[in-house]
């Protein structure tokens, strides 16, 4: 998805949309909201505008002291939702960047879509910014525009007379000047033309400027997670988890949990055994003394290590072709060296590090939802159906999220539908927080599936590659799901074999295999999906080929990629950044990767340092392409941020399955990268023109076969398994 | 039991069960929300709080053992060097997703205390206990290093931080 695909600024229903938004702005609502115990940051809001307050449209609101106010209609989970779209409004209004503040929006898919997503509201897959650039701005330029034609109208002088300058409405010829806050009463008045002209790149202030988060509170505590949410009469609830997918509770002994004071109840639920108590710490207590007996005739009990058997036997069969050309029997045929590789991946936990919660206040006339929700619309259909009420009787408030990559955009909304049955279950009006502990969150599964691939390639004398197979085995993240009918086609999991199936190099004969493997290990996207091994795979298989091949690995891909010019350039930049190709010491190498997903572009070199002990990581430079960057900042933050979320599965974190167990349960075993294993990282962004793509996930597939590139660099062995068999320190 | 703390200078008494971790004292009884869960066993640094000035994970530490103590959390976090800190944080735009943020910032802080001008190597030695997995590190690094600048600074400036 890209802005392109945002319905033009000329269309009538473009129009229709604004026009029915002014309208919606100038009825205004009038917040009737009591602060919130404990609630300091105002964040979380149903609000519209009050009495005083101009609102133009859905996503903007200025105050009569000038403080405009951007909806934000994505979950902001650190990736920089408020930043970005504020930026876009702030830019259209000629806003002074320190009176713009932003509020979580609603649920409400007649308004805040996801355009990419048609009338889903929600985010994922890096759409937050790309699929709001035109929107935003249009919001923006809608609000300034009637601004504008207040200040003629108060002034008597034309539209065209007026400037808008860093929060300053201005008219040079007679000197006058004022705020925005002194027109927000007559700019609900004034009345919108057909088109509305965006700004030229030219006149851009903010975009492509560097500026303050806007998602504050995060440096003094006064940030609300769903973690602080503090209500009246609100209770805690702890869950038993069975210790093996898909068992159900047979019998439960509460008795000594009861016990515990503070305890007010033990509920059963189809996914375990929650207490409900005043507080965390009595809940977690009384949890771990509930005796349960499990029914686990149905339930999951195969190894990692059995399951790798059976995908390893599957992938030396032939798979569902899931791309092709050319014919690779033919291009095998006439090559003079094969060569052929396996690579394991091993599921993964997100992690995040606010352990999953959600609060539930069903009231007879209503429920409330606080949740670091991702998928707003549907959370709410999931729930309004499990609740038997209507959908706009589900109010979600969307709250900061403590990490997300993937895990809170559930499309069967697991955590957040357990806490809504605990809630039922547990009969009384009150809100009710469902707080995991890191035991629960590690081993409740929705994991990065487990794969195996297996690669097959030919090369002519020269080297030249003349054909490609590539075979995935793994499970389905979409089957089962409400996307399965949009994004599973013809029995190929588009999320599979995504980042493999349209592997950019110019090979003649080239054909991508899938076979999806049933396990009863609930699976779910995380932080860029199939690239997470599919990049692995192709990248670190190439590495393998361009040695065989006696060539450079930056050239050998130019010379693969002519018909892919982004992905050519940001592999040059990063080359060149990157010192590729000169001298190092002795005990140093570099390793290279260049990938595509979500229609961004990334090239990292990893340079690593052999020392007596193992190695050490020093340094990562890393070019992207996202198109036009709105937030230069922001996209350098994600690319840290992907490269160190990356590394954790290419150094150390596994999800190990025994007999149906998950044998790891909190960070000493589930290890995640800490900042002595940190690398420097060096970040370029490629000029660009182009409409702007995501950045949230491009970062983090390219590093693991950097790294591993790096290593074969060093060892001349591949590295058929993730996390990377040698030491690093 | 009744127990009563210094807690940001102030204070508290608290009635809570005699095995209840700082932690929980802090979020659930004193609605000090800014320290957060994370693991419940000193593994992640989310609950990083100050014990006479000492950095402590408060999910493993039971408040009775606080008792007599000045414990400090992100919300009275009033050192020069606290500010410092939380300064270059806003500066550099270290936080993502933010949640872990007040234990490093308190881990930074009490590093600072220790070390006016510390090392890449006394970052990684006091800060490893601090999970980021947004994954902040690169920023948290410079942050400190910026941090430990502006204390400098402040103490030759009257202005204080600006």
């Amino acid at each position: 998805m890209n802005a392109t695909d945002v319905m033009p600024l000329e269309s009538p229903a473009r129009r229709n949309f604004l026009r029915t938004s002014i309208q919606a702005g100038v009825g205004l609502t009038i917040a009737i909201t009591l602060p919130l115990p404990g609630c300091v940051t105002g964040r979380d809001t149903q609000t519209s505008a009050t009495a005083s307050e101009f609102a133009p449209n859905a996503f903007v609101r200025v105050a009569p002291d000038s403080t405009v106010t951007v909806m934000i209609k994505h979950l902001e989970m650190g990736q920089g939702a408020y930043t970005g779209l504020i930026t876009l409004v702030a830019e259209e209004m000629d806003a002074r960047w320190d009176q713009m503040v932003g509020e979580n929006a609603p649920a409400d898919a007649t308004k805040y879509n996801n355009l990419s997503w048609g009338k889903a509201q929600g985010v994922g897959g890096s759409s937050g910014l790309s699929n709001s650039y035109r929107q935003m701005r249009e919001a923006g330029a809608a609000a300034r525009y009637l601004l504008v034609s207040a200040a003629a109208e108060q002034w008597q002088v034309s539209r065209d007379s007026i400037r808008v300058q860093n929060g300053t409405i201005l008219h040079p010829p007679t000197g006058r000047n004022a705020e925005f806050g002194e027109f927000v009463m007559s700019a609900a008045r004034q009345s919108l033309p057909d088109n509305i002209p965006l700004k030229d790149s030219s006149q851009f202030v903010y975009i492509g400027k560097n500026v303050p988060r806007k998602d504050t509170g995060k440096t003094d505590g006064t940030a609300i997670f769903t973690q602080d949410m503090r209500l009246p009469d609100m209770v805690t609830a702890v869950i038993a988890h069975p210790p093996r997918f898909g068992a159900k509770v047979q019998q439960v002994n509460d008795s000594a949990a009861l016990n515990v004071p503070g305890v007010l109840a033990v509920v059963t639920v189809p996914s375990g055994v929650a207490v409900v108590a005043k507080d965390f710490w009595q809940a977690q207590k009384a949890r771990n003394l509930l005796q349960i007996q499990w029914d686990e005739s149905a339930a999951f009990s195969q190894s990692s290590e059995q399951l790798l058997q059976q995908y390893h036997a599957a992938a030396k069969q032939t798979g569902m072709v899931a791309a092709a050309r050319g014919d690779i029997g033919k291009g095998f045929a006439q090559a003079s060296k094969i060569i052929e590789a396996t690579y394991e991946f091993p599921y993964l936990a997100h992690a995040t590090l606010e352990p999953l919660n959600c609060v539930v206040h069903i009231r007879p006339d209503g429920v409330d939802v606080w949740n670091g929700c991702q998928m707003q619309s549907g959370d709410q259909d999931t729930l309004a159906k499990l609740l038997a009420v209507s959908p706009q009787s589900v109010n979600i408030h969307t709250l900061y999220a403590g990490g997300s990559f993937g895990r809170r955009a559930n499309p069967v909304a697991d955590y957040v539908v357990e806490t809504a049955q605990i809630a039922k279950a547990y009969g009384k009006p009150v809100p009710v927080k469902l707080q995991w502990t890191r035991e629960n969150d590690t081993r409740a599964g929705y994991y990065r599936p487990l794969y195996v691939h297996r690669l097959k390639a030919g090369l002519d004398k020269a080297g030249n590659i003349l054909a490609w197979q590539h075979h995935i085995v793994g499970q389905s993240i979409l089957k089962g799901t409400p996307f399965e009918s949009m994004m599973v086609k013809n029995g190929i999991d588009g999320s599979s074999v995504e980042g493999a199936s349209n592997l950019p190099y110019a090979i003649p004969n080239f054909q991508v295999e899938l076979t999806t493997m049933d396990a009863g290990v609930p699976v779910l996207w995380w932080r860029s999906v199939g690239s997470t091994h599919n990049a692995y795979a192709t990248e670190h298989f190439l590495d393998q080929l361009a040695r065989a091949a006696g060539k450079d690995p930056v050239q050998y891909r130019l010379g693969l990629l002519q018909g892919h010019p982004r992905h050519a350039a940001v592999l040059k930049l990063t080359a060149e950044k990157a010192g590729w190709g000169r001298p190092l010491p002795n005990d140093t190498v570099q390793g290279v990767a260049v990938h595509e997903s979500f229609h961004s572009y990334v090239a990292q070199v990893a340079q690593i340092k052999r020392q007596a002990d193992g190695f050490r990581l020093e340094k990562i430079v890393c070019a992207v392409d996202c198109g036009v960057a709105v937030n230069p900042d922001v996209i350098r933050a994600q690319m840290e941020g992907g490269i160190g979320y990356g590394l954790s599965p290419a150094l150390m974190s596994t999800i190990t399955l025994s007999n149906g167990s998950v044998v790891q349960s909190n960070f000493h075993d589930y290890q995640v990268v800490r900042m002595k294993d940190m690398p420097t990282v060096d970040v370029h962004i490629m000029p660009s023109v182009e409409p702007p793509t995501g950045v949230g996930e491009p970062g983090t597939p390219v590093i693991a076969p950097a790294v591993a590139n790096a290593l074969l660099a060093s060892t001349g062995k591949s590295y058929g398994k993730l996390p990377l068999a040698e030491t690093f320190i | 039991m009744q127990l009563q703390l210094l807690i940001n200078q102030q204070q508290k008494n608290v009635d809570v069960e005699p095995d209840m971790p700082l932690l929980w004292v802090l979020r659930d009884h004193l609605g000090l929300t800014g320290t957060k869960y994370g693991c419940g066993m000193a593994q992640c640094g989310a609950c990083t709080v100050h014990l006479d000035g000492s950095p402590v994970r408060s999910c493993v530490l039971p408040a009775q053992a606080a008792v007599g103590k000045s414990i400090t959390t992100i919300e009275g976090l009033n050192s020069s060097t606290g500010k410092a800190v939380q300064k270059a944080w806003d500066d550099l735009n270290v936080v993502q997703c933010g949640f872990c943020q007040s234990g490093q910032i308190m881990a930074a802080a009490a590093l600072l205390e220790q070390k006016p001008n510390p090392t890449d190597a006394d970052i990684d030695n006091a800060m490893s206990g601090n999970i980021c997995r947004c994954a902040t590190y690169v920023r948290i690094r410079a942050g400190i290093h910026r941090a430990a600048t502006l204390r400098v600074n402040t103490t030759i400036s009257a202005e204080g931080l600006v």
